[in-house]
């Protein structure tokens, strides 16, 4: 019969998102986390003491008589070896694992597993699943680390730059990276299978490749801010900022990038990540409930016809 | 020679029944080199864990002492290589290793005329008179008392709390062992000590202070050096805070929830509260409360204090009397942590615009969480609510952006669900 602290942590065992906010650096998060999920394992009732038994001596007068009769009374005291306050709480620590890290610059959806289920985040990490970003820019400064909070390198105008010619630079940005998408897919382009493989938009990378942005697209334009939003794999915050920046190059001008925020890592969007005054064990557990749920029905709805969702079949 | 034994045995138990230890890890000293080790240990080990249990009886003791003897001089050969390896260990230095040195070992090793009769008195030719595999009789099984298997070292306290009253009693208390036992040498500390003479009176004391049963547990958790700490020194330090014209109350209060406050010197303590009166430049009676409020101020360094000031005054420009009404209000901000200090200020003063005297006015903006400052912030303003102005309509008071529960917030200041609130957290 497992103790109730240990059917808890049990049932914290998947995955799940949560949403990172910016200015944090992830790994404070990750502790936050596994302490708020420790203190709801370790608050389940204690078991009941254990007994030992102790023999206590009461000798009767020895005075007159040659024998003396010992009789040994049988009391049960506790065992403190196993109380809570000697033995110290059941978990003190837990396997809390992230997945594509975000920097402390950055914010949005941040994966985490418990437990085993950490086997299937390094499976998620390793698969090429894309991510959605949210990228917002500003027109006219150039800094040295992109973003707008470095060292201003360079101010210019931006008076020129319209709509049109903006959409212009990101279709052909996003010609190139189409481009090295084939180039790195290792697919003869000449078969059907990759030309159906191409039509559906599910051409992904053999092995290690370089940041590739498989979409781009201009959301929201008024200089000197735009925002775009980008689908991409194998990147870092670092290098979306530094694609802002070239996107300011591009434009006879500059750009820096204001915020960087991710609203989809692989099959788990902004939805359900939960937010920092969720970050208790029992959000947790609905949110892992709730996910392997959604996972049932899309595998249910994708078996029907009976085609295969590529790279993510195999994630709990 | 068994009549000079036992009359040895008895002045070694009663030696030794006045501070009930654990069990020993063997001090060697050369005025016992000459002495077989092994028939050593087996003076030693077995009377210890008879007093553990705790058998006042001098007649069962002797009887024990005497099978002890019989029964530990055949297994003498397996002891040693063992006791060795324990003498190794005790020398290292700083290890959590729970390991008990017998002090009143010394003294049987340094009364060396003790020694020079036993060498006389016990023969070594003479053979035990009992095997192990005699026959013995049923009364006689059932006095035979079995010492309990307690390792020598160990690194927890749990082999042990079964026999150390100390220990039971701590338990009983609320002292979070588990704890203690990660620090260094605090294990070894707790078992040494004697319930009756040692924790006993202290507790007493602090229950006299006024301290609160269920704070006890908090107390020693903390601080278990309070139980080591003389009583005449304690006494000096609440006879100084009393003097200090501290209530009975308020000396109570901070004692349990400062619990390093009593481990502290008069002179530091005086020092301190100098410092705090002459550098705040308050009265007494407000220093007094600023100091009852956080007795923490009075154990940790100046350094920090004296920095915290210097931001305040010189980085952040709040004048003098400015700067005595925060203190009184919030003395956390006098230990809060300077990067995050400065964070909170620069957002409110230069982001949201708000002046020196209203920041003065709700000091608990500089105690809130940044990031809570933040979010609610943004919000009032995508909704154009983010008017602080006590002049202008529809203000919005600093105290209520930041003490209230996001449910309250929502609804009360910001009249929004707490859904738009947590979706618009997610845009951010």
């Amino acid at each position: 019969m497992a103790r109730p602290s240990v059917r808890v942590f049990h049932k914290l065992e998947g995955l799940f998102s949560i949403y990172k906010p910016p200015g944090v650096h992830w790994k404070l998060v990750r502790d936050t986390i596994e302490t708020n999920l420790l203190k709801g394992i370790n608050a389940a009732p204690p078991p009941a003491p254990r007994q030992r038994v102790q023999f206590l001596a009461e000798s009767t007068s020895v005075v007159a008589e040659g024998s003396n009769e010992l009789t040994l009374s049988a009391a049960s005291v506790p065992a403190l070896a196993h109380h809570p306050l000697v033995s110290g709480p059941d978990f003190q620590h837990i396997g809390v694992g992230v997945g594509h890290r975000l920097d402390v610059f950055s914010s949005g959806v941040l994966v985490l597993g418990v437990g085993q289920s950490n086997k299937a985040l390094t499976d998620l990490y390793r698969s090429h699943v894309t991510r959605d970003y949210t990228l917002e820019g500003e027109l006219g400064m150039a800094t040295d680390n992109f973003s707008h909070t470095g060292r201003l390198i360079e101010r210019t105008t931006y008076d020129h730059i319209t709509r049109d010619k903006l959409e212009r630079v990101l279709a052909m940005m996003q010609g190139s990276n189409q481009k090295a998408l084939l180039t790195y897919s290792k697919v003869d382009m000449s078969t059907q299978g990759a030309y159906e493989l191409a039509v559906k938009g599910e051409l992904r990378p053999d092995g290690k490749s370089p940041p590739i942005m498989t979409g781009l697209r201009l959301l929201h334009f008024q200089p000197p801010h735009f925002t775009l939003e980008v689908q991409c794999l194998n990147e870092t915050q670092r290098y979306l900022c530094r694609i802002l920046h070239e996107v300011g190059l591009e434009l006879r001008s500059t750009a820096v990038c204001k915020g960087v925020r991710r609203t989809r890592d692989g099959p788990f969007t902004i939805q359900h990540a939960l937010t920092h005054q969720h970050w208790t064990s029992p959000d947790v557990i609905q949110a892992i409930r709730q996910y392997r749920s959604s996972r049932k029905a899309s595998k249910a709805k994708h078996t029907q016809p009976g085609k295969d969702t590529g790279t993510t079949d195999h994630l709990c | 020679m068994a009549l000079t034994c036992i009359q040895h045995c008895q002045r070694c138990t009663s030696l030794l029944r006045s501070r009930s230890v654990g069990i020993t890890t063997l001090q060697y000293s050369t005025d016992a080199q000459h002495w077989p080790a092994a028939l050593w240990n087996s003076f030693i080990v077995p009377v210890l864990p008879s007093l553990l249990q705790r058998s006042p009886n001098p007649s069962q003791t002797r009887q024990r002492w005497n099978l002890g003897v019989r029964s530990y001089c055949e297994s003498h050969a397996k002891v040693q290589p063992s006791q060795t390896k324990h003498r190794n260990t005790d020398e290292l230095p700083g290890t959590d290793m729970v390991s008990y040195q017998n002090p009143v070992s010394h003294q049987l090793i340094d009364g060396g005329m003790l020694l020079k009769e036993w060498q006389t008195a016990f023969d070594l030719d003479d053979a035990p008179g009992h095997s192990a595999l005699e026959e013995i009789s049923h009364e006689e099984a059932v006095r035979m008392d079995i010492p309990a298997a307690l390792p020598p070292v160990s690194i927890s306290l749990k082999d042990y709390v079964n026999e150390s009253e100390t220990l039971g009693k701590l338990v009983q208390l609320g002292v979070q062992l588990w704890k203690l036992e990660q620090r260094p040498n605090v294990g070894s500390m707790l078992l040494r000590l004697d319930f009756q003479t040692d924790v006993t009176p202290r507790l007493v004391f602090l229950k006299q202070l006024g301290v609160e049963d269920s704070r006890l547990g908090y107390l020693i958790s903390h601080n278990p050096f309070i139980l080591t700490e003389s009583l005449e020194n304690l006494q000096a330090r609440v006879a100084y805070l009393r003097s200090k014209k501290f209530s009975a109350e308020s000396v109570a209060s901070m004692v349990s929830r400062a619990p390093y406050l009593l481990n502290f010197s008069v002179k530091r303590m005086d020092n301190r509260l100098g410092f705090y009166q002459q550098q705040l430049g308050l009265s007494a009676q407000k220093t007094r409360d600023v100091v009852a409020r956080l007795p923490r101020l009075l154990c940790g360094s100046l350094e920090t204090v004296k920095e915290n000031l210097k931001i305040c005054k010189l980085e952040m420009g709040f004048r003098e009397n400015e700067l005595q009404h925060i203190v009184t209000v919030i003395p956390k901000v006098l230990t809060a942590n300077k990067r995050k200090l400065t964070q909170i200020f620069d957002y409110i003063h230069n982001t949201m615009n708000i002046p020196h005297d209203l920041i003065v006015k709700f000091p608990q903006v500089l105690n809130a969480k940044y990031l809570r400052i933040k979010e609610r912030h943004l919000f009032l303003q995508y909704l154009d609510k983010a008017q602080y102005d006590p002049a202008k309509p529809n203000y919005i008071c600093l105290d209520k952006l930041v003490s209230l529960p996001d449910e309250a917030f929502c609804t009360e200041v910001a009249s929004a669900t707490l859904k738009d609130f947590e979706l618009f957290q997610k845009t951010m």
